[in-house]
């Protein structure tokens, strides 16, 4: 199982999404990403992308207005 | 990855309004969804090269060449524009807050699979010729449109 991290500050929506999207091409079912991201929509973003490309949401925080999501990828 | 499509309108040629389309588009790409973009009228600009390309023109065909824009870059914005100037300052924040340009955009949608189809009666009208188009461009008609659109589940006129 890999495990990769994605540093998207800065970034404007679509851009961590797509960012995101590229990643999981890659990987393989039961990676784990790690995506680091500033732009506050982020938040519900990630829950409405991780239910449609049915990929599993593990963790989400947000600190100093800084969102740390996990995701692992799906079958 | 889901298998939803959709597909959008631009008919207009607006800065603000075709970013509103890319976004969307590149968003539903980063879904896994397939998008197909049709471009009509005003919206066939954004799809001009930048520079000028000889093609052989009639006198009207040559006059809408010259008043309308070429390319993404010479977008305005649909209020504010005020002579151009509200235009160049949405530019310089869009920059400063990190935005891809409209240019950007329409790239990065076209390298996720976005498919874009340029409208042929509004090239005709317009007298914009394919040679004119930036590469990765499908030519089509509303039946072309219409069969995207009947097996998407979002259809947006933009």
């Amino acid at each position: 199982m890999a495990e990769y991290t994605l540093n998207c500050r800065g970034m404007q929506c679509p851009g961590p999404i797509m960012q995101l999207f590229t990643q999981m091409k890659t990987a393989l079912p039961g990676d784990v990403v790690t995506i680091v991201v500033t732009d506050l929509g982020f938040r519900t973003d990630i829950e409405a992308w991780c239910r449609k490309t049915k990929n599993t949401l593990v963790s989400l925080e947000e600190k100093d207005g800084v969102i740390t999501a996990v995701v692992r990828k799906g079958e | 990855m889901s298998e939803d499509k959709k597909t959008i309108i631009v008919f207009s040629g607006d800065l603000d309004k075709a970013m509103a389309a890319m976004i969307i588009a590149r968003g539903a790409a980063a879904m896994g969804n397939e998008v197909t973009l049709f471009f009509t009228f005003w919206g066939l600009n954004l799809l001009r090269k930048p520079e000028p390309v000889s093609v052989k023109k009639n006198l009207l065909e040559a006059m809408f060449g010259w008043m309308m824009p070429r390319g993404p870059q010479k977008a305005k914005l649909s209020q504010l524009n005020m002579g151009g100037l509200g235009t160049a300052m949405m530019q310089y924040v869009m920059k400063t807050k990190n935005v891809p340009t409209l240019a950007e955009m329409i790239a990065e949608a076209q390298q996720f699979g976005v498919t874009f189809i340029a409208c042929t009666m509004s090239m005709d009208v317009m007298g914009i010729h394919r040679e004119e188009l930036i590469d990765g461009i499908e030519l089509g008609g509303v039946a072309t449109y219409l069969g995207a659109a009947d097996d998407a589940n979002v259809n947006l006129f933009i």
